[in-house]
C-alpha cells in the first residue's frame, strides 16, 4: 500500500457560512462511503487568514510574515485528505469521489515512504 | 566501413532493439522496476552489437537477448543491495534464474501491460510519447530526441522524471480492467497516433534521421491490434495509419519538393497498404455498429482520397459529410480547415473561404486561404496570404512549394494589371 495526498482546490469558501452546508453534505458523504481509506484529513479556513513566514538568509534569521496565501490561484488549497491505496489508479478512483473533484480539482500526490 | 557491412549492422542494430524492446515487457514484470529492466536490457542490447558482429549472430538471437538480460537484471538488483528485491515476490524473481523463455502468451500479456504503463492518462502527452518511444520501440534517447525535434539532454530529463513519476506514484502494471479500458486504450491510440504525426508532418527542418517515427508507429499500431483484435479503435488507428502511409511515396518528388494531392502520381501510392486498411476500416466499422469515432472517421476520409481514381473524380462531397462528422465528435482547428477544404472542392472556392472563417487562422490556414482567394482570381490578396503563411515554422520543402506558389501567383496578378 502507499499513501497519497489528496489537495482539495476549490471556491475559496468559509465553510461554516450557512450556504456552503449543501457542499458539507456533500463530503460528509464521501467520508462516510470511503473513510475506509482515507488516514488523516482537513479542511482549512479561507485564504483571507493565511500567513506567509519566511525567515530571511539563513535559519535564525529575521522572521518575517505576510498577509495571504503563498500562491494566489483562481482555486484555493482548501483541504486536504491523506489516502491509503495501492496504486495510483485505486487512488485516482478515490479522489474522483471528492467533492471538490467536481467543484473544482484535486490534486494527488505520492507521500515520500521513509524506509 | 563499406555500405553493405553499414547496411548489415543497421539491420542487426534493428533486430537488437526490436527483440530488446520486445523481452523488456516481461523483464519489468519479473523485476517490478522499469528503470532497473530497462537497464538490464539496454546493457544485454549493447553485449550483443558489440559481440554478434564478431561470434555472428547466435541460433537464437532472441533466447540469447532474454538469458543476457536477466543475468544483466540480476547483477543491477545485487549491486543495488536487496533495496528493490525486497518488495518483490520471490517467485517473481525466481522466473530470472528460469532457462526457459516465457510463453508467447505470458509475452503478449506483458506487452500490452507496458503499453498500458507507458501511456497511462496521469503522464503528460508528450511524455507517453518518449516513453513509448523508448520501451517500446526501443530507441535511444538520442533518437527519440531527434524524433521529437528536442536536445538529447532536455529528453534524457523528460525521461528520467516520468520513470520517477510512474516509480513514486505506483502507477500500476496491469491491463485496465474492462470499465477502465475505453479510456485508457484511447490513450494509447493517442500515443499511436501523434507518434505517427510527428514522422509525417515534422514542422521545420530537413528531413535527416535515422530513426522514422512513421514505421515505429505503424509496429506498434500493428502490435496493439494483433494483441487486441476485437478492439475497434486499434483497428481504426492502424486504418488510418496504413491510409495515410500508402500515400506517402508521392508526397514528395525525386528532388524532395512537395506534391499537393491533386498532382501526386496516385499510380506511387501503395495498393497493397490501401487494401489493408480498408479491409481493417471495415472491419472496425463493424464491431462499432455504425457508430463513429474520430480515428475511423479520419480513416474513411483517407480511403475516400485513396480509392479515387483522381483528384478530380475524387467525391469532396462525401468527404466534407465525413469532416461534418468528424467536427460533431472531435472538433479540432485542423479537422475544420480540411473541411474547409473539401467544402471548397465540393461547392466551390467562394464556399471555401467562408467555411474558412469560422476557422482560427495560422500559418496552414493562411495557406489555405491563399489558394482559394487565387482560385478566384484574386492574386493580390493571395500573395498577401501566403506571405502570412511563410511566418512560423516550415519544413524547407514546404516553404519552397509556397514561396514557388508567391513567385507565379505575383507573376499572375502582373499579367493581368
Amino acid at each position: 500500500m502507499a499513501q497519497y495526498l489528496a489537495l482539495t482546490y476549490t471556491d475559496d469558501v468559509d465553510w461554516f457560512a450557512p450556504e456552503q452546508a449543501a457542499g458539507l453534505a456533500e463530503y460528509r458523504e464521501f467520508a462516510q462511503r470511503d473513510g475506509g481509506a482515507v488516514l488523516s484529513s482537513a479542511v482549512l479556513h479561507p485564504t483571507s487568514t493565511a500567513t506567509v513566514v519566511r525567515v530571511i538568509g539563513a535559519r535564525g534569521g529575521e522572521v518575517v510574515t505576510a498577509d495571504g496565501p503563498y500562491a494566489e490561484t483562481k482555486e484555493a488549497l482548501t483541504g486536504y485528505y491523506l489516502i491509503e491505496a495501492p496504486d495510483l489508479d485505486a487512488a485516482v478512483a478515490i479522489a474522483a469521489r471528492i467533492p471538490a473533484a467536481w467543484a473544482g480539482a484535486v490534486e494527488v500526490r505520492p507521500v515520500l515512504a521513509w524506509k | 566501413m563499406t555500405a553493405g557491412v553499414v547496411g548489415a549492422y543497421g539491420r542487426l542494430a534493428d533486430t537488437v532493439r526490436i527483440e530488446g524492446a520486445r523481452i523488456l515487457a516481461t523483464l519489468v514484470r519479473t523485476v517490478g522496476s522499469l528503470p532497473v529492466a530497462e537497464d538490464a536490457v539496454q546493457e544485454a542490447v549493447l553485449a550483443a552489437l558489440r559481440d554478434w558482429p564478431r561470434t555472428g549472430v547466435p541460433t537464437q538471437p532472441r533466447a540469447w537477448l532474454t538469458v543476457t538480460a536477466r543475468r544483466k537484471a540480476i547483477d543491477i538488483l545485487r549491486r543495488e543491495g536487496a533495496r528493490a528485491a525486497k518488495e518483490r515476490d520471490g517467485a517473481d524473481l525466481m522466473e530470472l534464474a528460469e532457462p526457459d523463455l516465457p510463453p508467447e502468451n505470458v509475452v503478449r500479456d506483458d506487452q500490452l501491460r507496458l503499453i498500458f504503463t507507458c501511456c497511462h492518462p496521469a503522464l503528460a502527452p508528450q511524455a507517453r510519447v518518449a516513453l513509448a518511444l523508448r520501451t517500446l520501440c526501443g530507441l535511444s534517447t538520442a533518437q527519440i530526441a531527434a524524433v521529437l525535434l528536442t536536445t538529447e539532454p532536455a529528453m534524457a530529463k523528460r525521461l528520467t522524471r516520468t520513470r520517477q513519476k510512474i516509480t513514486a506514484a505506483r502507477i500500476p502494471y496491469r491491463m485496465p480492467s474492462g470499465a477502465e479500458l475505453p479510456d485508457r486504450l484511447a490513450a494509447v491510440c493517442g500515443v499511436v497516433h501523434a507518434l505517427y504525426t510527428t514522422g509525417h508532418a515534422p514542422l521545420s527542418g530537413e528531413a535527416a534521421l535515422d530513426v522514422d517515427a512513421c514505421a515505429e508507429a505503424l509496429r506498434l499500431g500493428r502490435l496493439l491490434h494483433d494483441l487486441l483484435p476485437d478492439e475497434p479503435m486499434p483497428a481504426a488507428v492502424l486504418a488510418l495509419l496504413l491510409l495515410t502511409e500508402a500515400r506517402r511515396p508521392a508526397r514528395v518528388d525525386e528532388a524532395g519538393e512537395v506534391v499537393p494531392l491533386a498532382d501526386q502520381d496516385r499510380s506511387r501510392w501503395d495498393a497493397a497498404l490501401i487494401a489493408e486498411g480498408g479491409a481493417l476500416l471495415q472491419e472496425s466499422l463493424r464491431r462499432t455498429g455504425g457508430v463513429a469515432d474520430p480515428y475511423q472517421l479520419q480513416a474513411a476520409i483517407a480511403a475516400e482520397h485513396a480509392s479515387a481514381a483522381g483528384y478530380p473524380q475524387t467525391d469532396w462531397a462525401e468527404i466534407a459529410r465525413l469532416y461534418d462528422l468528424l467536427m460533431s465528435v472531435a472538433p479540432s482547428p485542423a479537422a475544420a480547415l480540411s473541411r474547409a477544404v473539401a467544402v471548397a472542392e465540393a461547392s466551390g472556392a467562394a464556399a471555401g473561404l467562408a467555411a474558412l472563417e469560422a476557422v482560427p487562422p495560422g500559418p496552414r490556414w493562411y495557406a489555405v486561404r491563399a489558394e482559394l482567394l487565387a482560385r478566384e482570381g484574386r492574386y493580390a490578396q493571395a500573395v498577401e496570404a501566403i506571405t502570412a503563411s511563410l511566418a512560423g515554422d516550415l519544413t524547407a520543402p514546404e516553404r519552397r512549394h509556397r514561396e514557388q506558389r508567391r513567385a507565379s501567383w505575383a507573376n499572375g496578378d502582373a499579367a493581368r494589371g
